[in-house]
């Protein structure tokens, strides 16, 4: 599934806080979409047609695959699979801090998410894409994301970068295995500069 | 032009030390919640426990925690599990004045248990936390505690804001 994003249903938002609030607060963090996963489960989600109006994106998820062993999600931008992504992550199993760090690939991997073993739990994640309309730099992102299973479980910090001065105008996340369960969701939001 | 999505539900100062801190009556229209702890306590150091609920909070075994942290020479991985709190972000003693942040993901559904991220930072360690609540239940009450006798000092703030999606 890929969320486009539609300017005319922001207009529509915000007449109907005009009307409910007499002083509607124009903040400087907005919901731009979100996916919530139904009961046949996706392969993939996307946010297409992303304003180019903010200074940082956010992506707020929580996660589960249904069918198999916890496993990580992969973002990629602008429809962009070559090999110019570069990840680094700094990890705890509950039992030993790790790190790793991979150059060249075709994605990031910005999430964990929870196996299906883990019967109710979800992973989560926050995801911050930063500058992204910027096109003097290469695009970086950093995220926060775990899962715990009562006895099992990993909490991780990632950062990545791709390696492009293109704006970032969409993005696409895909599991490395398996899927993206019923009640997942996908929160993105546009922080203003 | 989009309406806010990040709102301040409440703001508390502690007027006087005390050693438990709750937020109750939790408004449930938004979609993630973020709590924000600045200050001291009145010894030592401490992880922030975290018990939550619906109406009261859960004083059963039905957390558990996963953390990594840093010391500045090493890092270090631990969990917690079937305890009666989860342990987010980190807190010491003055001077050393200290800032967690917690997320409570998808804090009001009644489906899915109740996975929360924190983060925090002291003048001994740096610290990330993933911590669950095996429940399904709302929340819409929060109650931080401290280590033994600790007590939250007077000065220290707690905002919780609301983060609505669209």
């Amino acid at each position: 599934m890929t969320l486009r994003y539609d300017t005319r249903s922001r207009v529509s938002t915000y007449t109907q806080s005009w009307v409910s609030n007499a002083d509607p607060d124009f903040g400087a963090y907005e919901s731009i979409g979100t996916i919530t996963v139904g009961s046949g489960g996706l392969s993939s989600v996307g946010f297409s047609g992303i304003p180019q109006t903010y200074k940082h994106l956010q992506l707020r998820i929580m996660d589960r695959n249904p069918s198999g062993e916890y496993i990580s999600l992969r973002m990629t931008f602008n429809g962009d699979s070559s090999a110019v992504y570069t990840s680094h992550e700094l990890y705890g199993s509950g039992a030993a801090a790790g790190g790793t760090g991979t150059i060249d690939l075709t994605y990031l991997t910005p999430f964990l998410i929870a196996p299906a073993s883990a019967t109710g739990v979800f992973g989560v994640g926050i995801c911050d894409i930063l500058d992204y309309t910027n096109t003097n730099k290469f695009k970086t992102m950093r995220s926060l994301t775990g899962y715990d299973a009562n006895g099992s479980g990993y909490v991780e910090l990632a950062s990545g970068v791709w390696r492009d001065t293109t704006a970032v105008s969409s993005f696409t996340i895909v599991p490395n295995a398996g899927t993206m369960g019923q009640y997942s969701q996908f929160a993105l939001y546009g922080i203003k500069g | 032009m989009a309406v806010s999505a990040y709102e301040v539900i409440s703001t508390q100062t502690l007027g006087s030390a005390a050693a438990t801190v709750t937020l109750s009556s939790i408004s449930q229209t938004y979609t993630d919640l973020v709590l924000i702890v600045n200050g001291v306590i009145n010894s030592g150091e401490s992880g922030i426990f975290c018990q939550v609920g619906n109406g009261s909070v859960d004083t059963g075994t039905n957390y558990s925690t996963t953390y990594i942290l840093g010391d500045g020479s090493n890092a270090v991985s631990g969990r917690e599990t079937s305890a009666t709190n989860t342990f987010l972000g980190r807190i010491q003693a003055d001077p050393y004045n200290s800032t967690s942040i917690i997320h409570y993901m998808n804090y009001a559904n009644t489906t899915t248990y109740k996975t929360f991220l924190g983060k925090g930072s002291d003048a001994t360690y740096a610290i990330q936390q993933v911590g669950l609540w095996r429940s399904t239940s709302a929340i819409n009450t929060i109650k931080l505690s401290l280590v033994s006798t600790f007590t939250f000092s007077a000065g220290t703030t707690f905002t919780l804001y609301g983060i609505k999606a669209a």
